[in-house]
């Protein structure tokens, strides 16, 4: 289980500090799968980032009593001078895994051939989410954290995903950011929409889903 | 990964993700080409060999008669201890930022990979210069080996405490980065680098004597020439300077990894 109890999170900007966070509860259980509803800015991805660890909220408290991911898929927790390679064993001897185990596993679903021995600034989009999802894949956790696994890849790509986590993984937690709703609808039985610092706790996702269609269509 | 591990267990992820850390400093920065790590310590001792060519060549025993090779490569060997691991850490984060989504990476294994690759680096550099001229026979083999250690063991820690100052203060505010570089540059003829505190009118001993780097450098320099040279030093005073910088450091480390830091 993770909980957040009252975090809140500010950040300094020009001319004082903008409240990204103010006060937010959040309970994820082991086997949950929960959704995150925001629009651009609303602070999905430093939810994200407090639940990980990778950041400290201001006050409140957060509880980890699972091991928690960083957040996969989009490829913010590799490094861009390194090659997918030298990324993929630094991040395996960081977790303890042994690299060679897992190579044939990462060039397969990667799919980069030899633009692996590459460093990371010169993959497009699409590559730099097929290799972040593959190195993602290769440390077992009990909660998932995915940031936007949508936004990238073509529809193999997010097949592949699928695969991954909702057949093989799907008796972990997984916390699911998201502004194009219809990849992860399916699987999660619970969805909160954050708005203006505030978070919106529903009985269904349907409701939640109703919620934030009629916050988009007042712009 | 989750909360609450064994001491042990804490070690054991302390070890294996520093040294990740470590390869990937040394990836990122001298790459897979040519002699590639090796650039480590070679880098520092082109440094020093230049600087002693120029010594050498420009015959500037700064007032003193000892062997100039001797003289040089024990004075500007410290000089990379604490002139160049506060200058590795100023820009660390901003290197490593993404790899602090890894709850296992915190600021201080940053730090300590940085350092321990500098003065590894350094301490390489300062032990092949003493064969490599010693071999030639231009100087003669350290007098007191231990000596010559400890000076060296209490320069590094001075310079990375200082350098954990300096890197997590330049992270709250950024003139400090700037204004080290500046002031490293008006320490270098004070540090005792280039000068023997023997040599130096008594009122200047005194005051080059308040510097705390001079302490480590005249204790390198008895240790290596021995009965030759006339030290004048307290490595008590050293250490003071080093406690202090080690507790400001710290200090700094804790604030900037829970307020500053993404």
């Amino acid at each position: 289980m993770v909980t957040l109890k009252d975090v809140t999170k500010r950040y300094p900007i020009h001319g004082g500090d903008r409240i990204i966070l103010n006060k937010v509860s959040l309970c994820v259980n082991k086997g949950e799968k929960l959704e995150i509803l925001g629009r651009n800015g609303a602070g999905k991805s430093t939810l994200v980032r407090l639940l990980s660890g990778a950041e400290r909220p201001d006050s409140g408290k957060i509880v980890r009593k699972m091991s928690v991911s960083w957040p996969i898929a989009f490829g913010e927790a590799f490094h861009n001078y390194l090659t997918g390679l030298d990324n993929l064993r630094l991040i395996c001897r960081f977790y303890n895994v042994d690299w060679r185990d897992k190579l044939d596993f990462v060039q397969d679903f990667s799919e980069l051939g030899i633009y692996l021995r590459e460093p990371l600034v010169h993959y497009s989009s699409g590559m730099r989410a097929r290799l972040a999802f593959a190195i993602s894949m290769l440390i077992e956790f009990d909660c998932y954290l995915i940031d936007e696994v949508a936004a990238v890849g073509d529809s193999r790509f997010h097949q592949k995903c699928h695969t991954e986590l909702f057949e093989k993984r799907k008796d972990r937690s997984m916390v699911i950011v998201s502004h194009s709703p219809d990849f992860i609808r399916q699987h999660c039985e619970d969805a909160v929409v954050l708005v203006d610092g505030h978070l919106h706790h529903f009985d269904t996702v349907d409701q939640a889903y109703e919620y934030y269609d009629r916050l988009m269509a007042m712009g | 990964m989750v909360e609450g591990c064994t001491l042990q267990e804490s070690f054991a992820i302390q070890w294996r993700v520093t040294k990740a850390l470590v390869m990937r400093e040394i990836l990122d920065r001298y790459g897979r080409h040519n002699i590639g790590f090796m650039w480590m310590f070679f880098e520092p001792m082109l440094f020093t060999l230049a600087v002693t060519a120029l010594w050498t060549v420009a015959g500037m025993g700064h007032g003193s008669d000892f062997p100039i090779v001797a003289f040089a490569i024990t004075g500007y060997s410290p000089v990379l201890l604490w002139r160049n691991m506060p200058s590795r850490c100023e820009k660390a984060v901003q290197a490593n930022h993404t790899l602090m989504h890894h709850r296992n990476v915190k600021l201080m294994d940053i730090y300590a990979s940085r350092l321990l690759l500098e003065g590894g680096g350094a301490t390489i550099s300062f032990f092949l210069l003493t064969i490599f001229f010693g071999s030639l026979g231009w100087v003669s083999m350290p007098y007191n080996l231990l000596e010559v250690a400890f000076g060296w063991i209490m320069m590094a820690w001075f310079g990375c405490s200082l350098a954990i100052l300096v890197g997590a203060s330049a992270e709250r505010l950024e003139f400090i980065g700037i204004l080290w570089h500046p002031t490293s540059y008006i320490l270098f003829p004070l540090s005792g680098a280039a000068f023997s505190v023997d040599t130096l009118p008594p009122a200047f001993q005194t005051a080059v004597l308040y510097v705390p780097m001079v302490h480590a450098v005249e204790c390198i320099r008895e240790g290596f020439l021995g009965p030759l040279y006339t030290a004048h030093y307290d490595l008590s005073y050293l250490a003071c300077w080093n406690l202090a910088l080690s507790i400001l450091g710290c200090a700094q480390m804790r604030y900037v990894s829970r307020k500053i830091i993404a």
